[in-house]
C-alpha cells in the first residue's frame, strides 16, 4: 500500500503540492487526474524519491520511503515515462533488459535477451523491433517499449506517466488495453497520472483529481460520473466554464 | 546609483562565481570518490574512450600541425631582428611541448567534448532519461559521469602528447621546407633540448584538463534547464566555463612548475 500524508512541495514561489493525502490499496490501479501543471507528475516523483518532498510523509507498506535503501526500493517498481525515455544509445532489446543486465541479480545476455524479446511481445512487438534503436522507431512503438522495459523485472508497483499522451486515439486504445491487461495479468499496484478521461475509464480501478496542490475528490472508478463535485465534472466533461479557470 | 547599490552589484556575480566553482569543486570530488567504488560500466568506459580519444585525433592533429608551423614562422621572423634565427628548432619545440600543445588540445577537446558531453546529458535530463536511470537503480554519476571522465583524464594527456609530436612535426616542415635548417640538425637540436620534465609537466597538463573538461560537460549537462534552450545554454556554458579554467589551471600548473 501506498500512502501520503500532507505532502507538500515547492519550486521557489510555486507551491505545486499544498497537502497531498491519498492512499492507494495494493494490487489496485489508481489513476491520478488533474488539468496540466497541477502537479502530478511531481506528485509521483515524490513517491519515487526523484524529486525530494518538503513536507510530509510517504509510505510504501508502513516504511517511510525517505529512509529505506534505494535500491531495493527502486526494484519494487517499473515505470513508464511520458516520453517513453528511452536510452537513445542502446538497443531496443538493451532499453527493455536494462535493469535485468545489473545489479545484484544480474542475468546472462542471452538470457537477459530473450526475456526482452518476450517482454517485447507482450505488448504486441515483435523480435525484429529489438535490434533497432528507439529513434528508428514511432511514437507508439517507443511507448510499448517503454511499457515492456517497465514490465521487464515484473515490479510489484508500475507508475505510468501520461500513457497515451501524443498518440492517435487507436494506438492511446491499444496501449489502454496492455496496461489494463498488465495490471490485472501480473497483480500489480498501479499508479496512472493522465488527463485523457478515456484512458482513466479503460484502466482505473479508482481515481483521485489533483487540483491546486490538494486531492480535490477520490472515489472509486464507478462514482466518478457521479459525482457532484464541480470541479470533476468540470474536468471530466471538459467544459471551459466552471471553478477551475481556463487560463492559468 | 548609491554606493550600497554599486557594491551590489559587484557582489552578485561575484557570489554567483563563487558558488559556480563550489558547485564544480563538489561534483568533481564527487566523481573523484566514485571513481574507485562498484559497479564500474566498462562498455560506457570504452564508449568514451572512442568518443574522447579516438574520434578527437583529427581535430587535435591539424590544430598541432598548423600551430606548429606558424610557430616556427613567427620565431624565424621574430628571431630576425637580433639575429636569432637559428633558435627555431629548440623555441618550437619547447612551446609546443610546455605551453600551446597542452593549451590548444585543452581547448579542442572543451569544443568538442566538453560540448558534445553536456548537449548528451542535458537531452537526456531533457528527455527524462536520467529519471529513468535512477529508477532503474543506476546511479546517473556512476553510469555517464565517471566512465566519460576517466576517459579524459586518461586520454587527453596521449592526445597532448600526439599534438607535441605533430606540432613539432609542423614545424619541422615549415623550417626545414620554408626557412632553409638543415633537416639532421632541426632534429638534433629539438631532442637536445628537450628535457624529460618538459614531456611530464606537459602530459600531466593534459591529464588536468582532460578532467576539467569532461567533469564540466557532465556537471552542465545534469545541471541543465528544461527544453531546447535548456540544452543550448548548458553547452555553451559548459564550453566557456571549461576554456577558462583550462587556461587558469595551466596558469596555475605552470606557475607551479616552471615559476621561478
Amino acid at each position: 500500500m501506498i500512502a501520503l500524508q500532507g505532502v507538500h512541495k515547492s519550486f521557489g514561489p510555486n507551491r505545486v503540492l499544498r497537502g497531498v493525502d491519498l492512499t492507494i490499496a495494493k494490487g489496485t490501479s489508481m489513476v491520478i487526474i488533474g488539468g496540466s501543471g497541477t502537479g502530478k507528475s511531481v506528485l509521483l516523483k515524490c513517491i519515487l524519491g526523484l524529486v525530494r518532498h518538503d513536507a510530509g510523509t510517504i509510505t510504501l507498506d508502513g516504511q517511510d520511503v525517505s529512509r529505506v535503501e534505494r535500491d531495493p526500493f527502486l526494484a519494487r517498481f517499473g515505470m513508464l515515462f511520458q516520453g517513453g525515455a528511452l536510452f537513445d544509445s542502446l538497443k531496443v532489446w538493451e532499453n527493455v533488459a536494462f535493469r535485468l543486465m545489473r545489479g545484484a541479480g544480474r542475468l546472462p545476455q542471452d538470457q537477459a535477451r530473450q526475456i526482452a524479446i518476450e517482454k517485447l511481445r507482450r505488448v504486441g512487438l515483435t523480435p525484429a523491433v529489438a535490434d533497432l534503436f528507439p529513434a528508428e522507431l514511432s511514437g507508439g512503438m517507443q511507448k510499448r517499449v517503454g511499457l515492456a522495459r517497465a514490465i521487464a523485472a515484473e515490479p510489484e508497483i508500475i507508475f505510468f506517466d501520461e500513457p497515451t499522451t501524443g498518440l492517435d486515439p487507436i494506438m492511446a486504445g491499444v496501449i489502454n488495453d496492455l496496461i489494463r491487461e498488465i495490471v490485472v495479468e501480473m497483480g500489480v499496484t498501479a499508479m496512472t497520472i493522465t488527463h485523457d478521461m478515456t484512458s482513466v475509464r479503460a484502466i482505473a480501478d479508482s481515481v483521485a483529481m489533483l487540483h491546486q496542490g490538494v486531492i480535490q475528490w477520490t472515489g472509486p472508478i464507478g462514482a466518478l460520473d457521479a459525482t457532484p463535485d464541480p470541479y470533476v465534472q468540470q474536468f471530466i466533461h471538459g467544459r471551459a466554464d466552471g471553478p477551475i479557470a481556463a487560463v492559468r | 546609483m548609491t554606493p550600497a547599490g554599486a557594491l551590489a552589484g559587484i557582489g552578485r556575480p561575484v557570489l554567483a562565481a563563487l558558488a559556480s566553482l563550489g558547485r564544480i569543486a563538489i561534483y568533481a570530488a564527487q566523481t573523484i570518490t566514485h571513481l574507485v567504488r562498484p559497479p564500474f560500466y566498462p562498455r560506457e568506459f570504452l564508449t568514451a574512450l572512442m568518443q574522447v580519444g579516438w574520434l578527437s585525433l583529427p581535430v587535435v592533429g591539424l590544430t598541432a600541425l598548423f600551430t606548429g608551423g606558424a610557430l616556427a614562422l613567427q620565431i624565424y621572423a621574430g628571431g630576425q631582428r637580433f639575429s636569432a634565427e637559428a633558435v627555431v628548432p629548440q623555441i618550437v619545440a619547447i612551446g609546443m611541448v610546455r605551453e600551446l600543445g597542452p593549451v590548444l588540445v585543452g581547448l579542442m577537446i572543451a569544443a568538442r567534448v566538453t560540448s558534445s558531453i553536456a548537449a548528451e546529458i542535458a537531452t537526456m535530463k531533457v528527455t527524462e532519461q536520467i529519471d529513468a536511470l535512477v529508477t532503474l537503480s543506476t546511479n546517473p554519476m556512476k553510469y555517464l559521469t565517471v566512465p566519460r571522465v576517466l576517459a579524459g583524464f586518461l586520454c587527453v594527456p596521449l592526445l597532448v602528447a600526439i599534438g607535441d609530436i605533430i606540432g613539432i612535426m609542423g614545424g619541422f616542415a615549415v623550417g626545414t621546407g620554408q626557412l632553409g635548417f638543415n633537416r639532421a640538425s632541426y632534429i638534433q637540436n629539438t631532442v637536445n633540448f628537450l628535457e624529460g620534465s618538459d614531456i611530464i609537466t606537459s602530459l600531466i597538463k593534459g591529464a588536468v584538463f582532460g578532467f576539467i573538461a569532461t567533469v564540466i560537460g557532465c556537471l552542465y549537462g545534469m545541471q541543465s534547464g528544461r527544453g531546447a534552450q535548456g540544452v543550448g545554454a548548458a553547452t555553451k556554458n559548459a564550453v566557456a566555463t571549461a576554456a577558462i579554467l583550462i587556461l587558469a589551471a595551466n596558469f596555475i600548473l605552470t606557475s607551479v612548475m616552471f615559476g621561478q
